[in-house]
Parts: C-alpha cells; sequence; structure tokens
C-alpha cells in the first residue's frame, strides 16, 4: 500500500514536468522527499535516510524521463537497488571454526529475543546435520535459565547451564570444554540481555568474549525498533565488535528499518531472520526482499521459494498439463489445495504477496478450516464424480454432505467455485493470462 | 491508504502555510541543507553566542538534568537546542531541523509534522520572532499533548482488574511485578494470575516475581487455557476478598488473528465474572520501538480499550518520542515508566514533571 503511494506520488511530481526532457535536479528533490517520508515511516533512522537520499539522487539526476514511460517506478527502482546494495546485495552466511566447537555469542537488549532465537539457530544446525550445545549464561533474568531448558527440551537439544549463582564467564568457559569432551561441535551462547548503555554487563560481554573466542558474536535486533536502533548497533558493535545482526520478530507488520539502519551504522551483514513463534521459523535474510518490504512492495522472492520448497515439481509439471488440457478433475484441486497449505499458513503466504500486506489482510478472515471442509467434501465423493462432477444430482450431493459433515450449500459453493477455476484456466491457456493478472492486484511492480 | 492521504493533507496545508509566511518560498525551497562541515562550524559559533549571550540560561538548563530520565531529556532537549541555537533566526530551515528532530525520537511524521505546523501557526499568531520564544513555543504544544487527567490507575472497585498486555519481549511480565509491589506497598490485597502459558517459563519467571513481591500468585501449568487461568483467579479473588487481580498474558504480536481472539476471550471472562468491576488495559509498549507501536496500540485497542500505557526500558538511549504520538492518535495516558530491572524501578508517569523536567528552562 506505502508502495503504491509512493509511486503514485513520485508519478504526481512527474507529471508536472512532462513534456521536459530530463529529471532535472528540483524535480528530483521534490520525489527525495517522498521517498525520504517513506523510509522514515518505515522506521530508518533519519542520518541513515538523509545519507541513502543523497547517493539516489545522484543517481536518479539526469535520467532520461523518454526512455521510460513511468519515470516515478523508475526512481522507485534505483531506490530499490540502493536498498539492496545498502544491505549486502548477497545474503551472507554464518561461519564455521575450522577447530571445533564453533562457538556463536548471542546478544542484545532485553526482550529482543536471543533465547528464543538460540533454541531456533540450534535446531537450524542441527538440520544441517551438526551437533549443537546450548548455554545458559542469563544468570540474571528470573527463570531464564528455565525457559532455554524447556525450548532445549522441546527440541531435544542438550543445554548446558550451572545455575544462578556462577560467574556467566565462568559457565561459558565450562560450557566449552563440555562440549569438546562431549563432541559438541556448535555451541551456542545465550547470554543475559542488556543495554548497551550498561558498562558493566557490556564489560561481562567483553570477558565472555575473551574466555571463549567465538567465531561469530550475532547482536540479536527487534525489527520494531525505532530511531534508537543505530545508537544500539552501534555501541553494541563498538564495545564488543559483533559479526552478524539476526533480525528477530519480522512475522509482524512492521516495515523494519531497523534492518536498514543496523548495517548502515555497523557495516555488518544481517544473516538470519526471526518470523514466528514456532521454532523452525528461522530463515536466511536476503537484502532484495527486505528492501521491497521496507518499501512495501511484498515478498514476491520469498513466495516463490516457499511455493518451490513445496511443490513437487513432477506433479506441478502433471498439473500444468491438465490446466492446458482442461481435464483439470476435483482431485486434482484437491491435491492443489494441500500443496498451497504446505507452503505454510495462509495467512503468511497472502502476506507475501504485493498488495496484499497486512492493512488489505485485515478484512479477510483466513479460515484454514474451510480448507479442511472442502478436504471433506471431495473426499465423500466417488471416484466416478471427481471425475465428472456433472452427474452430481440433488441426492448425490446430499448424500456429500452428509458424509462430509457439512451442508448442501456449501458442496454447491465449492462446486461453482471449481468451475469457475476451470474457466480461469481455460482463459489462461487461451493466452488471456497476462490481461487477467493485472486485473488481479493493483501490483505495479518495477519487476 | 487513509494515512498518505493524511499525509497529503497536512503537507498541503503546510505549503500554504509556507506560502503565507514567506512569499519566497520557492527561493527558500532551492536552498540547500547545511552540509555537516557547515554545521559543526555553526556549532562552534553556537558554542562562542552561548558563552557570551547564553552563558546564564545554558548554564541553569544543563545543570537541571538529573538523573532517571536522563537520556530521554537529553536526547531530546539537547537536540532542540541545539537546532535553536544555530539557528539565530526563524526560517524554514529551523522549522525543517526542529521536524528533524522530532522525528529523531520516534515521535512519527504525522505527529511531528502537526506539531511543527502548530508551532508555525502559534509563531504567527504571537509574533514570535526570536529562537527562544519558538523553544518555549514547542515545549507548551508537546507537553498540552502529553497532558491527561487519567494518569492514575482506576482500581476502586474490590476487587479491580488489571489486565496487561503487548507484543513478545516489551517487559510486561517485569512491569507486573513492579506493578504488584508498588500496589501490595500501597496496602492493597494483590492476586497475579499467569495467564502467560505460552512462553517457556514465563510461569516461573512471574513467581519469582510475585515472591519477591510478596503477593500471590494463580497458575496452571504450561500450554493450558489462559482463560481458566483468569477464571480460577477471578473466583480466588471473590472468595479470599483481594483487592487487586493483575494479569499476566502471553506476549502476541498483534497481527496474529488467533491470539487476539484468546485475548478477546480473556476479556470475555472478566466481563462476565465481574462486570461491575473497574478494568484496566494497560499495554506495555517497549520505548525503543518504532512507528509499529501505533499499529500495535490500534490492534490491542480494538480487542479492548485501552486505559493507560507502560513504557519500559527507558532507561536506554531510547527517545521515548512514542509517547507523544501514541497519546495524540489515541488518546491513551501514559500511566507508568520502567526505568530498571529493579522492582523500585517503575514509576507512575507523571505528565507535568515528565514535560516540565524535558523542557524547564
Amino acid at each position: 500500500m506505502v508502495f503504491e503511494g509512493l509511486s503514485e506520488k513520485l508519478q504526481n511530481v512527474m507529471k508536472k514536468i512532462r513534456g521536459s526532457a530530463r529529471v532535472t535536479e528540483k524535480d528530483v528533490k521534490e520525489m527525495m522527499r517522498e521517498i525520504k517520508l517513506a523510509l522514515l515511516e518505515a522506521d530508518v533512522n533519519f542520518k541513515v535516510v538523509k545519507d541513502f537520499i543523497k547517493s539516489v539522487s545522484e543517481r536518479a539526476v539526469g535520467q532520461d524521463v523518454l526512455e521510460s514511460l513511468t519515470p516515478g517506478q523508475q526512481v522507485v527502482k534505483i531506490v530499490h537497488e540502493e536498498l539492496i546494495n545498502l544491505m549486502g546485495s548477497v545474503p551472507s552466511k554464518l561461519t564455521f571454526s575450522p577447530a571445533p566447537p564453533t562457538v556463536y555469542m548471542m546478544v542484545g537488549l532485553q526482550g529482543s529475543g536471543k533465547t528464543t532465537t538460540s533454541g531456533k539457530l540450534a535446531n537450524m544446525l542441527r538440520k544441517n546435520g551438526k551437533r549443537p550445545l546450548l548455554v545458559a549464561c542469563d544468570v540474571y533474568r528470573p527463570a531464564a535459565v528455565k525457559q532455554l531448558q524447556v525450548v532445549g527440551g522441546q527440541l531435544d537439544i542438550p543445554v548446558f547451564e550451572m545455575g544462578t549463582d556462577r560467574d556467566p564467564v565462568e559457565i561459558a568457559q565450562k560450557a566449552i570444554e563440555h562440549a569438546k569432551s562431549m563432541q559438541f561441535d556448535m555451541v551456542i551462547i545465550d547470554t543475559a540481555g542488556r543495554l548497551h548503555v550498561d558498562e558493566e554487563l557490556m564489560d561481562e560481554l567483553k570477558r565472555i568474549k575473551a574466555a571463549v573466542r567465538p567465531q561469530e558474536i550475532l547482536l540479536v535486533v527487534d525489527a520494531m525498533t525505532g530511531q534508537d536502533a543505530v545508537n544500539v548497533a552501534g555501541s553494541f558493535n563498538e564495545k564488543l565488535g559483533i559479526d552478524g545482526i539476526v533480525l528477530t520478530k519480522l512475522d509482524g507488520d512492521t516495515r523494519g528499518g531497523a534492518a536498514l539502519s543496523t548495517r548502515a551504522v555497523t557495516g555488518k551483514p544481517i544473516k538470519l531472520v526471526g518470523l514466528g513463534e514456532k521454532l523452525n521459523d528461522l530463515e536466511t535474510f536476503y537484502p532484495d526482499r527486505m528492501a521491497s518490504r521496507i518499501l512495501g512492495m511484498g515478498d514476491v522472492l520469498s513466495l516463490i521459494e516457499k511455493a518451490q520448497a513445496a511443490f513437487d515439481e513432477k506433479k506441478a509439471l502433471e498439473m500444468e498439463k491438465k490446466m492446458r488440457t482442461a481435464t483439470f478433475t476435483l482431485d486434482d484441486f484437491l491435491e492443489q489445495m494441500q500443496q498451497i497449505k504446505k507452503m505454510g499458513p495462509l495467512n503468511q503466504v497472502l502476506a507475501m504477496i504485493p498488495g496484499m500486506n497486512s492493512k488489505a489482510l485485515k478484512g479477510i478472515d483466513v479460515d484454514e478450516k474451510q480448507f479442511a471442509r472442502i478436504g471433506a467434501i471431495i473426499q465423500s465423493m466417488t471416484i466416478q464424480e471427481r471425475n465428472n462432477p456433472n452427474i452430481l444430482n440433488a441426492s448425490r450431493r446430499q448424500r456429500i454432505a452428509k458424509g462430509s459433515g457439512t451442508t448442501v450449500t456449501e458442496v454447491n459453493r465449492l462446486l461453482k467455485q471449481f468451475e469457475d477455476m476451470k474457466k480461469l484456466m481455460k482463459r489462461f491457456s487461451s493466452g488471456k493470462a497476462n490481461k487477467l493478472l493485472k486485473g488481479m492486484g493493483g501490483f505495479r511492480g518495477p519487476f | 491508504m487513509a494515512k498518505w492521504f493524511k499525509w497529503e493533507k497536512s503537507k498541503e496545508k503546510e505549503l500554504k502555510e509556507k506560502e503565507l509566511m514567506d512569499n519566497n518560498s520557492d527561493a527558500a525551497a532551492e536552498v540547500e541543507l547545511p552540509t555537516e562541515q557547515d554545521r559543526s562550524e555553526d556549532e562552534a559559533l553556537i558554542i562562542e553566542v552561548s558563552e557570551n549571550n547564553q552563558s546564564d540560561k545554558k548554564q541553569g538548563f544543563f545543570d537541571r538534568l538529573k538523573s532517571g530520565l536522563k537520556k530521554t531529556r537529553d536526547s531530546i532537549t539537547n537536540k532542540i537546542d541545539q537546532v535553536l541555537v544555530s539557528f539565530g533566526k526563524i526560517d524554514e530551515d529551523l522549522f525543517e531541523e526542529l521536524e528533524e528532530v522530532l522525528i529523531m525520537s520516534d515521535m512519527g511524521i504525522e505527529t511531528s509534522l502537526e506539531i511543527i505546523s502548530e508551532l508555525r501557526e502559534t509563531v504567527k499568531r504571537d509574533k514570535i520572532t526570536d529562537t527562544d520564544g519558538v523553544r518555549k513555543a514547542i515545549m507548551e504544544i508537546i507537553s498540552s499533548k502529553l497532558e491527561d487527567e487519567n494518569t492514575e490507575l482506576r482500581i476502586s472497585t474490590n476487587p479491580s482488574v488489571i489486565v496487561v498486555i503487548g507484543v513478545n519481549g516489551v517487559g510486561k511480565t517485569t512491569s507486573i511485578g513492579k506493578i504488584a509491589n508498588l500496589l501490595k506497598q500501597q496496602g492493597k490485597k494483590v492476586v497475579v494470575a499467569a495467564a502467560d502459558t505460552f512462553r517457556a517459563a514465563a510461569i516461573d519467571q512471574l513467581e519469582i516475581w510475585t515472591k519477591r513481591a510478596g503477593v500471590q500468585l494463580i497458575k496452571h501449568t504450561e500450554g493450558a487455557d489462559p482463560s481458566a487461568v483468569i477464571y480460577d483467579a477471578i473466583q480466588h479473588c471473590k472468595s479470599k476478598d483481594c483487592d487487586v487481580l493483575i494479569c499476566d498474558t502471553a506476549g502476541r504480536l498483534h497481527t496474529k488473528k488467533n491470539l487476539m481472539e484468546e485475548l478477546k476471550k480473556i476479556f470475555r471472562i472478566i466481563q462476565r465474572e465481574l462486570p461491575d468491576a473497574d478494568v484496566e488495559t494497560l499495554l506495555v509498549l517497549d520505548a525503543t520501538t518504532g512507528q509499529n507501536a501505533v499499529s500495535q496500540a490500534k490492534t490491542f485497542s480494538e480487542v479492548s480499550q485501552l486505559t493507560g500505557i507502560v513504557l519500559t526500558k527507558l532507561d536506554g538511549t531510547a527517545k521515548g518520542g512514542i509517547v507523544v504520538s501514541i497519546k495524540n492518535e489515541f488518546n491513551v495516558p501514559v500511566k507508568f515508566i520502567g526505568v530498571g530491572e529493579q522492582m523500585e524501578d517503575l514509576q507512575p508517569f507523571e505528565p507535568k514533571e515528565f514535560v516540565k523536567a524535558l523542557f524547564d528552562n
């Protein structure tokens, strides 16, 4: 929505200068004001925005207006590209130590999500064939050790702890020894949340760092952080020297300008993003997707990737053929639905479609149960019925409704939807797809 | 979209005013902002100027900066001060710089523009000609936005209920420990309900806090229905004649529909079981949070009318400007501020004092 707004506004600025051949400095200035506001609204730090705008302006001035029919979009494209550049153009991976165990140290403010992220990270590493050990070094917050133990228990990953009476430095050291003797190749140290201005606790981190020589110190940052993100990331980096950033709580509706701010101020890459409460909701950070998010352009690539991961390629080919030849049956419909479901919670999938951001989604009640119902209805049909729904008369429909615990109305609705979908496919195969897609969303991206 | 339209409007307004105020607005717009280098030169000048003319005033101001909210005060007033001193006369750049200062404090664009726009009006109306007058004017505008008569907890019925809600990691459980302690010290009989049955060890964390405060805790096990915990706690309060029931809830991102439904259910239970009780719904906000706090306040207020804000983690470098934004947009007063991890590090929010401390000159 914001992106559309931005694009539109830039377009309006351009309208005024229609007829002139080049984007002048003044036009750019006006457009940059809009971009500035959009970035500020996304919580990018003011100073970062200023620098950013400067570099974008340089690129935008002198662009040929005639070259592109939509110069406003052209500017957005430049902004998008520059955002990606700033955030490090390629995904940055975690590094491993040549001499195991590899030690990661999680640091950050209170409530940024260190403990949860530690658990997620351990889970991720184990999936990659590693043997991780979690270490509870938060001896201050009530029940913090217990929290890590519970997380470890849920994942069945061992947690090293020595209660809350010991010095965290000692705990960390002992944990490394333990890891070495027990053949753990990954050690994740969960430290206590602390303010970057708390000298005493920052000093404790320095001592832990000196004692265990971690491969990476990962700063955990709440994606909702505002202008202060630069101060936090800046001082953690200055005082401790961080190697990477983990951005958490990105499953909310924040635009996540903190990503840009922290990266700009530390120069350190964002390596991972946390996307939910479940212990596998940790993903690699993709600068291009984050850029889209900050500009409100939807996360097309994540969607595509999720689809790819969930869809069986062979099945997809079969499906495509069926669609083209219009021999698509209710069975196929069911299968397709199940595959969409595999991509994750439906509202998450929908949220990634451009133009379908949280504001637009708020009105839509995504009912996961509806999926199950449709499944039940189709499964209550005979094979013959599934292949040829035309034979479904009133009594058959009644039987199906009873069998699936639904109503005839619902059965009818499903059949209607199925028919509509088939019609849609015919149009797709007859080459009207592009037109159709245009009608479906207000997405006017720079791709 | 609506927001953008609003912006557009306020910007139009601004532009009109600009034209009114300054006939050479076009020329003014062309003027480049001072570069970093220029600024530092300016600052050097400022120091001299302030030594000559304003030394008494400045000294007095900095002397009065005390602990507690020092950071917040520093960052906002200091910068406003800097800006105001660096611009000797009132011009477009001054307003622009002031606007930046407000945005940097997380006040949000809309609120910042509004304040600046009000400032312009005031400056025009009162024929303010010096930066000192502008300074006073902007302080008055911001403090008037923050003031509210209802900053005390409204817990006159027996029992009264305080429900504490917010997104993950803002400091709900810690705040509850502190509030419980505060009320206990006021002689209230306090019961806490551990309705965060989701997060690992949340109940244990709350248990430690309630032990420290010396108040009763009603808990189930992890994974239990939070509404059931609330129900039991209410029954306990009724039978044991307690004064205040404080309900901890699981942190939830306001975008998770099902979790918001769960919250609604909690409020339904309270409404049903204690229809006449005073219910305080406190939204806990992390001072480091940016514009998303507005979205949080909006969505949570759709579940239950918010009666107050607890602003936590003000002991960092976060500027807390979001308070102004939330108060401005939703008229929800801040009732407490969290300034540390100790039991007593929760202070009742006193707008007058807060603002006075911010802008006392």
